[in-house]
């Protein structure tokens, strides 16, 4: 099935005149009152790679779900090949030749990758058969898009690209002609990312259809041919590539002018805030996670921790928060040492002025069931200004929770509103105006625009900023390096839970992408400050 | 995908619906055992409130689903499931019985009560220590404990009963009946009021000690300190923890308070009818607690009505035992059952198509606002 389409589509990236890949018409769909998609028209040529960007909610994900047939369309045509289909399952898009790589992978960890191939295709109830035919299979389509994964490796020994790259062949085992991929570079070192882009772009040479769905400008820069951009609910743009830049497709993305860039001055750092001294914290399972971490960070100052999520970023927050016990070393805050192995107590760190803005704002950060005013003093309830005797002072907390969304532009503006039912970006705010505002020396900040819309980055960053110029320590962890690059002014890459290298915001990103990966770069400068 | 329903839907609605097809249910194997389903159901309604004395024992009965319901919704909100108000509602009995044993003689039953309700609330709080100790320090499953708590529970009131409390020469195991000052008096004046009569029904002022605790248990849960931290707690356990809420110390706390307010369910019986502690008299009035809170929402008011809703099938179903012979008092655990089942179990059966139907219409008629826009792809 591959060949024939390959035969079809020719070598060449020119899409062919006749068919398109994919064609949609007039796709609708209601959730509710929320219009999710709106009369969507979307033509991807055969043998194109086709970005898709939009921000949250913008509905991208739910259009790519009514391709797949997990959603069934309000109204609209789907033709295929430019044959009207009807999709219904993701059973029908597989045999249609649609392939789908998931943000968050659908594979059995404890399963060979050969195991998860045929995972669904098996052909029958004994598996030897199958086995034999996908391994000579898998060998085929490994040559032919030369992604060697070895057949036998358990999934979870194998690191997060290689994880992918086996979703990508079950798609392929499939026969699909049309491959989807969601937000594909999350989980993925700048060098992983590359290596992906190089496959994605082999697919295409092969006569392989793309959409990449994506949030980064710069992905879409860097390899599709067409874009089409998302808003809600709608597409208000579809342009060539070449033919256009980020700063336009960002625009078209919020519907207004953005600032991409940070504008920042110059930090003038003053005396030390806080300072971690051979920092090390075991996880549940006592496996080291933070491993000997010594850093400063200084009145006025941004610290930015890149790496790859899972290296131990969030521990090392947590350990400074209060909230994980550290195994040993010694946490400074303003020169008095906080207690980080003896029992954490977050709200003792709070009264010392020590602000955390989570990185996992519905696990940690919210209660998401609760009102937005109940949320905008978590952590703060036991602060005598909330507090009327034993009770609550709901006016007071009201009150306050009005000021902030005020202030923080929160949408829409109604304290009384279950927290659930605000937007990414505007919880993000939610957290950020109750941690912010209590005027803390130290502020310590988790992925500050996770799942949050690009007009709300904007705010977010200029508010980072801000508190940093207004001489607050920071310690800034991020997983997307563009942030790390524009707002710190130091960054400490982290890798296996240590400190593998200092760097400055201007060191490129490649260097940064090297010690991220853990590849030591041979000036005997990795792993000094974490020793 | 699930959208929030109007609170009128939510609260109402719903709970009707869910009511309606266990009555219906309830009517079918009526009608299989060969009697009439209207008959029955006429019969059913008269005999909970068609006259003074069926009215008197159908709140009599509400008071204690009251106490254990809001027992049940007050760990319910610390995230606990507390299967255990059977259990402390009967330890309870302890305390009121200490209380009039100890004063009955020599004051009179307003001056007792103060020291029975804290008597109540101890013992049934201390009978809901171990559990919550072991659920907060150890990780025991607080529905385990509770559970063993109630076999423990009823062991331990059979021998007090028998071998301590009992009087020289009686036979049954039971206290000595309390004079006077032991004695809650019964509301006949209320109901002669309305030119009705209570007739012999137990009903007594430990009623308006129920609806006080309700205020109580909502003040506490929505508008003290304390109740933001059960609720954290009960909501978010991780949110909790970031927001520096000690854990070991809420969890012990939430189910102390739950099982204090079981507790004071053993004053309406103990206190307010009998007049002496019996053997098993809650007699599973903490079970239907469960019921009664999932159905009332975990919130006093709707707890309150699931009360009255409970003690109707209680008073109603006697009646009905009584005057259908086809009708056996199992068949009346039959249909209080499946009333649970509908309203408590299947709480959640009609929600997705409620949901699917209200949010057609209102698509169809009003725009909708770009604030809602936001909510439906968070």
């Amino acid at each position: 099935m591959a060949e024939k389409a390959a035969e079809e589509a020719g070598t060449g990236k020119a899409p062919k005149p006749v068919h398109p890949a994919i064609e949609l018409r007039g796709i609708s769909k209601s959730f509710g009152p929320v219009k999710a998609n709106r009369n969507i028209d979307l033509r991807v040529e055969r043998g194109t790679i086709h970005g898709i960007i939009g921000e949250n909610g913008a509905g991208k994900s739910t259009l790519m779900s009514i391709l797949y047939g997990f959603y069934h369309a309000d109204s609209g045509d789907i033709l295929i090949g430019g044959k009207p289909v009807r999709i219904t399952g993701s059973q029908e898009a597989i045999a249609l030749g649609i392939g789908m790589v998931h943000q968050h992978f659908m594979l059995v960890h404890n399963f060979s990758v050969l195991e998860n191939i045929i995972l669904g295709a098996e052909g029958g109830n004994v598996l030897n058969s199958a086995r034999t035919r996908a391994r000579s299979e898998l060998e085929r389509l490994e040559r032919e898009y030369d992604m060697h994964v070895d057949p036998d490796a358990i999934i979870e020994e194998l690191p997060v690209g290689l994880q992918q790259r086996v979703e990508i062949l079950k798609a392929l085992y499939r026969g699909a002609e049309i491959l989807i991929l969601d937000e594909p570079t999350g989980v993925l070192t700048p060098a992983e990312a590359d290596h992906l882009f190089r496959i994605l772009e082999q697919l295409r040479e092969q006569g392989k259809t793309i959409i990449l769905i994506t949030h980064k400008l710069r992905e879409i820069m860097a390899i599709t041919d067409n874009v089409s951009v998302m808003r809600r609910g709608e597409i208000v743009a579809t342009r060539k590539t070449a033919e256009t830049n980020v700063e336009q497709l960002a625009e078209l993305m919020v519907g207004r002018r953005v600032l991409l860039r940070v504008d920042k001055g110059k930090a003038s750092p003053g005396e030390t805030k806080l300072s971690v001294q051979g920092l090390t914290v075991a996880d549940s399972r006592r496996v080291t996670m933070v491993d000997a971490v010594t850093f400063d960070v200084r009145a006025g100052e941004i610290v930015g921790i890149a790496g790859v999520a899972g290296n131990g970023q969030s521990e090392l927050l947590e350990a400074i928060a209060g909230i994980r016990r550290a195994k040993q070393g010694k946490v400074l805050l303003d020169g008095r040492p906080i207690g980080v192995t003896g029992p954490g107590d977050p709200a003792a760190m709070r009264d010392r002025g020590l602000a955390h803005v989570p990185e996992d704002r519905h696990h940690m950060g919210l209660v998401l069931p609760f009102e937005e005013n109940e949320n905008s003093i978590l952590g703060y309830h036991t602060k005598q200004q909330y507090l009327n005797g034993p009770l609550l002072d709901i006016d007071a907390i009201r009150n306050d929770a009005k000021a902030k969304i005020e202030q923080y532009d929160i949408r829409p503006p109604d304290c009384r509103l279950k927290t659930a039912n605000f937007s990414g970006g505007n919880q993000q705010k939610i957290v950020l105006a109750r941690e912010m505002e209590r005027d803390p020396s130290v502020l310590l900040i988790g992925q500050p625009t996770r799942g949050v819309d690009v007009g709300a980055i904007e705010f977010i960053h200029k508010r980072i900023i801000e508190m940093r110029d207004a001489g607050k320590a920071i310690l800034l962890v991020s997983v997307e390096l563009d942030e790390i690059r524009s707002l710190a002014d130091r960054i400490l890459v982290m890798f296996a839970g240590r400190i593998v290298g200092e760097r400055t915001p201007e060191a490129s990103e490649g260097e940064l992408g090297l010690l991220m990966a853990g590849i030591q770069d041979g000036e005997g400068r990795t792993g000094g400050r974490a020793a | 995908m699930n959208h929030p329903l109007p609170k009128w839907v939510d609260y109402g609605l719903i709970p009707l619906l869910n009511l309606v097809t266990a009555f219906l249910v309830a009517g079918l194997v009526v009608l299989i055992v060969g009697e009439n389903p209207f008959e029955a159901a006429y019969l059913l309604v008269r005999g909970a409130f068609g006259y003074g004395g069926g009215i008197g024992y159908t709140l009599f009965y509400a008071t204690n689903f009251i106490f254990t319901g809001l027992s049940v919704a007050v760990a319910i909100h610390c995230g606990l499931f507390n299967i255990g108000s059977e259990g402390q509602a009967y330890v309870g009995g302890i305390g009121v019985a200490a209380a009039c044993l100890a004063l009955d003689h020599y004051v009179p039953w307003f001056v007792t009560l103060p020291f029975a309700i804290a008597g109540a609330a101890i013992a049934g709080a201390a009978w809901a220590l171990i559990p919550a100790w072991l659920q907060a320090k150890r990780g025991s499953h607080v529905v385990i404990t509770t559970i063993m708590f109630n076999f423990i529970a009823s062991a331990l009131m059979i021998y007090l009963l028998v071998e301590v409390l009992k009087p020289a020469g009686s036979m049954s195991p039971e206290t000595r009946t309390f004079v006077e000052g032991g004695r809650i008096p019964k509301l006949d004046w209320l109901f002669e009021l309305f030119g009705s009569s209570l007739g012999g029904a137990p009903f007594n002022w430990t009623f308006f000690l129920a609806l006080l605790c309700c205020y109580l248990v909502w003040l506490l849960i929505w508008r003290t300190r304390l109740g933001y931290e059960i609720r954290t707690t009960g909501t978010n356990p991780t949110a909790a923890v970031y927001a520096g809420i000690p854990q070991v110390r809420t969890i012990v706390i939430a189910m102390l308070i739950s099982g204090a307010l079981a507790g004071m369910m053993a004053i309406n019986p103990v206190m307010g009818d009998q007049a002496r502690l019996q053997e098993s008299f809650p007699a599973g009035a903490g079970f239907v607690g469960i019921a009664v809170s999932l159905m009332g929402r975990n919130h006093p008011v709707g707890i309150i009505f699931a009360a009255i809703l409970f003690g109707m099938l209680w008073q109603g179903g006697a009646e009905l035992a009584f005057d259908m012979p086809n009708i056996s008092r199992d068949m009346i655990v039959v249909i209080q059952g499946l009333v649970i089942l509908f309203a408590g179990a299947l709480e959640h059966m009609y929600r997705p198509a409620l949901s699917a139907i209200f949010f057609m219409r209102q698509s169809s008629g009003a725009p909708a606002s770009a604030g809602q826009a936001n909510t439906g792809e968070a």
